[in-house]
């Protein structure tokens, strides 16, 4: 589906990340890589440092409400100004009440502030940029804070090389609103769900409830141990998927935006790993430092957040006083894919804060 | 080339005989992530790019199928 927004703009980005590192040497013995073979993955796949919670309770909504304060706190946002709260993510606090009304009530808004939840991964933050250009159409909606989050860490088998060295746990806070400036925004939304079985957690919905049963650890052809509580990921299918449909989106979306490569100053993709980033970026003719691919390796993949997190820690700075066109792209479970080309810059605010619990 | 990739495989995977003739997929000699460490120590041994879409394990099931890979991407 091909987008086209004027008049809209994102003034602020925060993420939050949990003060909890782990470093991959941590983890080292739970996966059955020899010594070599992971100094050699350390480096090609980009395992380095993640930031997971250390509390089995906390939630995404913790992150939020932590990111939320800090915002308030410092004047960056005014909560009278919200008009409406996206929340996106794969962990919410609990199945019922969504927890877009958790941080509704954490912040008082009145009645009239809508807000709801969308259940989706690594391209939440192209989905919520969708959904928040759109309610900005609406005369009443002038200011829309889109909350990217996920503790995803908790729903991942220790044991399982393919997932638990790349996850992150993160929250990012995006505020979107509308301008006078003469901004257009292009995009591009693709799904296709015949291979929404690429990326899931098989129990824990009401097809597959959890049981003591779901939690018995199970060998897989590869030698990773998970239950059926745990994500699976299946890493040839998701990275076939990413290497054959993102850079015809790239290509499609520049186009739409009547822009060739070198218009853009910095592709912000999601950040599945440094090998499948830089084997994207090769295959796209992408200059390698307009591409950034180091939040595997410093934060892990946090999903959603991730793009968000690209922005404040490469970008955070310079995004405060200037401006860039970008390329925004996200893709995973679903699956799901999207791009979108505006201008990003002159932030109220643009960057990355530390949870304690 | 067809001793250095021998060399590679083994330093990958030592506990297998690569000089064998098998289907080093069907016979779980090589994994997903063997297939990264082999690409990354590939490209460096002869300064090639491999093609992100010919990363895929029916390119790696045999010596002549790693050096049609090769041979391939050294064109590009």
């Amino acid at each position: 589906m091909n987008l086209s927004f004027n008049n809209k703009k994102i003034t602020g980005i925060l993420t939050v990340v949990p003060s909890n590192e782990v470093l991959f040497e941590d983890e080292i013995d739970q996966y059955n890589f020899t010594e070599t073979q992971s100094l050699r993955l350390k480096k090609v796949m980009g395992y380095n440092k993640k930031r997971i919670v250390k509390n089995k309770t906390t939630c995404s909504s913790d992150l939020c409400f932590f990111g939320l304060d800090y915002l308030l706190e410092n004047n960056y946002i005014n909560k009278n100004e919200i008009d409406a709260l996206i929340f996106i993510s794969q962990t919410p606090d609990y199945l019922m009440p969504p927890t877009s009304n958790l941080i509704h009530k954490h912040l008082g808004l009145g009645c009239d502030v809508v807000c709801f939840d969308i259940n989706q991964g690594c391209a939440g933050f192209i989905l919520g940029l969708f959904e928040a250009f759109m309610l900005l159409e609406q005369k009443s909606i002038k200011k829309v804070v889109l909350f990217n989050a996920d503790v995803l860490s908790s729903k991942v088998s220790k044991r399982d090389r393919n997932s638990n060295p790349l996850i992150g746990d993160a929250s990012s806070i995006t505020i979107i609103e509308k301008t006078q400036e003469d901004s257009r925004i292009d995009g591009i939304i693709k799904m296709d769900g015949s291979g929404a079985f690429s990326l899931h957690i098989p129990a824990g919905g009401s097809r597959i409830p959890i049981t003591p049963d779901t939690g018995i650890l199970e060998i897989d052809s590869e030698g990773n141990f998970r239950s059926k509580n745990d994500l699976i990921m299946k890493g040839d299918e998701v990275y076939n998927f990413v290497l054959s449909k993102i850079p015809s989106l790239i290509e499609d979306v520049l186009k739409l935006s009547s822009k060739n490569k070198d218009d853009i100053d910095y592709y912000l993709f999601h950040q599945p790993n440094k090998f499948m980033l830089d084997k994207l970026s090769d295959k796209m003719c992408l200059n390698k430092y307009k591409v950034f691919s180091n939040i595997v390796e410093n934060f892990g993949n946090s999903s959603g957040a991730s793009i968000p997190t690209t922005i404040c820690h490469n970008l955070g700075n310079l995004l405060k006083n200037d401006s860039f066109s970008v390329c925004l792209s996200g893709f995973g479970v679903g699956l799901t894919w999207g791009a979108f080309v505006m201008d990003l810059g002159n932030l109220n605010f643009c960057e990355i804060i530390n949870y304690d619990e | 080339m067809k001793d250095k990739i021998i060399n590679i495989l083994t330093e990958i995977r030592p506990e297998f005989d690569f000089k064998e003739n098998l289907n080093f997929i069907e016979n779980g000699m090589l994994d997903s992530f063997d297939i990264v460490l082999l690409v990354s120590i590939l490209e460096e041994t002869f300064s090639i790019i491999i093609d992100g879409l010919d990363v895929n394990p029916s390119n790696f099931y045999s010596i002549n199928s790693i050096i049609e890979l090769i041979n391939k991407n050294n064109k590009q």
